[in-house]
């Protein structure tokens, strides 16, 4: 028997009213994989990504997240919508890091990474507290925990951002380009922050641009274009050698 | 991992050459000069025209702190506070309900806006004093019965009249506040697994509130002042204790200073408090939060005491 995939994607359809985004986008996410998703501007990525934890309702296929559908329940055959409560119950489990951060500009730092596990989780404050102070010391912010959203840096947020999605400690984090709105010299710390996660074994969908991270650190990479997966493989080889037209004249121009 | 060290107080320091200070001749400001002393003049003349009038200042004073008044103070207070709060929670409510999905919900708090928005605040009072007229008895069948003339005091109708019409004020600034807050972040708080009812408690509605008070602040300026009104049903507030008085004594005018004196008196304060809680909730959107006149006060004198050393 092979390991239960983390995520599974099959014939995953989804619009917004006329406009049909995914087109039948099947794919498989292993346990402790770093799993990157790269793509051109409006080929459905950060969709795709918005619907494995439910931001966005799916409109034909089947998406499961380890073993469990998301947003349905499935009984004798027929699927069963989930209540706000439960949808909001299985986003526990599920990290996500945005484009723009979207810290909660009203609370510190450490609030910031404190609010998911005393909101959602009802853990005491203290043993929060102390938790969180571990995790902004691990993404090298110990010392600005006492800041603003506004008083940081774009990477430093970002990094507040990722402690704040490892606080609920989940089995899967999803990043959505959590580069690309930051300055080239400040790429690297949160770059670095994946790369430790990723040594951790957490299992990571990467939205990104960065070729060279998916490169080295990568185990797996999905061309997306046009709301289908036009080709996959592990990233050296899709990056060295694209079979595709679409991926090679996309290559070109990124790399 | 680098930090942004700051280089700019490391920069060269300006040699320190001999340099000539510009002297010119500066512009002169005639208009200034002229529009300030009309104003002055203009200023002069209507206080001498108030001390030759015809005003028992002395009546004014007496009647300053008079019983009777207070008590007005006091009433006019309540009601405006009492009123405020349902306002404000009506406006939560109703501001809810038109954001909502639910299209039954969202054409109700439609019709409640229109209506109460639409409809002058005295023609209310009126309606919510007179109720009785249409309803003799109001009858909450298994929880509470009685006759509508013993419910609707003068307090009441006063409330229900101020209350109602603000929650329809209070409810389109609540909504323009919710709909301020970027929708990034209710995502990432539903990304936490927060429900709708707690991301609005805990994300939304804090980042809403920078928006939402200082217009509540205003709006509740406006209900000390508009409370003068509920004198029309009958609720003994500020200006019908004071215009009581004042027709008794023959020193109607008087009176309207004293009352005049009290309503200014009750919004300075409260300016000087919505200051303060518009502070509080700047935390976050502003580097710096701007100093409190007490603060200024306090680095004035750090600054005069020690001053820079160049
Ligand atoms: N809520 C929405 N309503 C309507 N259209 C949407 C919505 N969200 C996304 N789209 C459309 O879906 C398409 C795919 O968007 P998506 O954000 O998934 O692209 P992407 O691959 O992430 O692109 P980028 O690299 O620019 O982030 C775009 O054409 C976009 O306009
Ligand atoms: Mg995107």
């Amino acid at each position: 028997m092979s390991v239960q995939p983390m995520v599974k994607a099959e014939a995953v359809h989804k619009s917004f009213g006329a406009a049909h985004i995914l087109k039948g986008v099947d794919l498989e996410v292993a346990p402790r994989e770093v799993f990157c998703l790269i793509g051109p501007s409006g080929s459905g990525k950060s969709t795709f990504l918005r619907c494995i934890n439910h931001l966005e309702q799916i409109n034909a296929g089947r998406l499961s997240v380890d073993g469990h559908l998301v947003g349905y329940r499935e009984h004798d055959g027929k699927l069963y919508e989930l209540k706000d409560r439960e949808v909001a119950a299985k986003r526990r489990d599920i990290g996500m890091v945005f484009q723009r951060f979207n810290l909660f500009p009203h609370m510190t730092a450490l609030e910031n990474v404190m609010e998911g596990p005393v909101q959602v989780k009802r853990e005491a404050k203290a043993v929060a507290r102390e938790r969180a102070k571990a995790l902004l010391d691990r993404v090298g912010l110990a010392d600005k925990a006492g800041n603003y959203p506004t008083q940081l840096s774009g990477g430093q947020q970002q990094r507040v951002a990722i402690a704040r999605a490892l606080a609920m400690e989940p089995k899967l984090m999803l990043f959505d380009e959590p580069t690309s709105a930051l300055d080239p010299e400040l790429v690297g710390d949160v770059l670095d922050v994946m790369r430790g996660l990723a040594e951790d074994g957490m299992t990571m969908i990467v939205v990104t641009h960065e070729m060279g991270f998916a490169r080295e650190v990568g185990d797996a990479l999905v061309f997306m274009d046009d709301g289908v997966v036009v080709e996959s493989g592990h990233p050296r080889d899709v990056l060295s050698r694209p079979q595709h037209e679409r991926t090679k004249s996309f290559l070109s121009k990124v790399l | 991992m680098t930090e942004v060290t700051d280089t700019f107080d490391k920069g060269p320091a300006v040699a320190g050459s001999p340099y000539e200070p510009i002297r010119a001749i500066p512009v002169r400001h005639y208009g200034r000069w002229i529009s300030a002393v009309v104003v002055v003049a203009l200023l002069a003349w209507l206080v001498y025209a108030f001390s030759q009038g015809n005003i028992l200042w002395g009546t004014v004073w007496d009647k300053l702190f008079d019983r009777t008044v207070l008590q007005g103070l006091w009433r006019t207070v309540l009601i405006s506070v009492c009123a405020m709060a349902v306002g404000l929670v009506l406006g939560l409510l109703f501001a809810v309900m038109r954001l909502s999905k639910n299209p039954v919900t969202g054409a109700v708090a439609w019709l409640y806006i229109w209506f109460f928005r639409g409809t002058p605040v005295y023609v209310q009072l009126l309606m919510w004093f007179n109720l009785a007229l249409i309803f003799p008895v109001i009858n909450l069948m298994p929880l509470y019965k009685n006759d509508t003339v013993a419910v609707m005091t003068p307090f009441v109708a006063a409330l229900l009249g101020l209350g109602l019409n603000e929650g329809a004020y209070m409810a389109e600034i609540v909504r323009a506040g919710i709909q301020s807050v970027d929708e990034g972040q209710t995502e990432a708080a539903h990304a936490l697994g927060m429900t709708g009812t707690r991301t609005m408690r805990r994300i939304v509605l804090p980042q809403a509130m920078r928006v939402i008070i200082p217009p509540t602040g205003n709006e509740f300026i406006n209900m000390l002042k508009t409370s003068s009104l509920v004198s029309a049903v009958q609720y003994t507030e500020l200006l019908r204790s004071t215009s009581n008085i004042g027709s008794d004594s023959t020193a109607i005018m008087e009176l309207y200073f004293v009352a005049c004196f009290w309503y200014l008196v009750l919004t300075s304060v409260f300016s000087v408090g919505q200051f303060y809680v518009e502070r509080r909730y700047a935390r976050g959107s502003l580097r710096t939060l701007p100093l409190t006149p007490w603060q200024k006060v306090r680095a004035n004198l750090t600054t005069l005491r020690r001053p820079k050393v160049a």
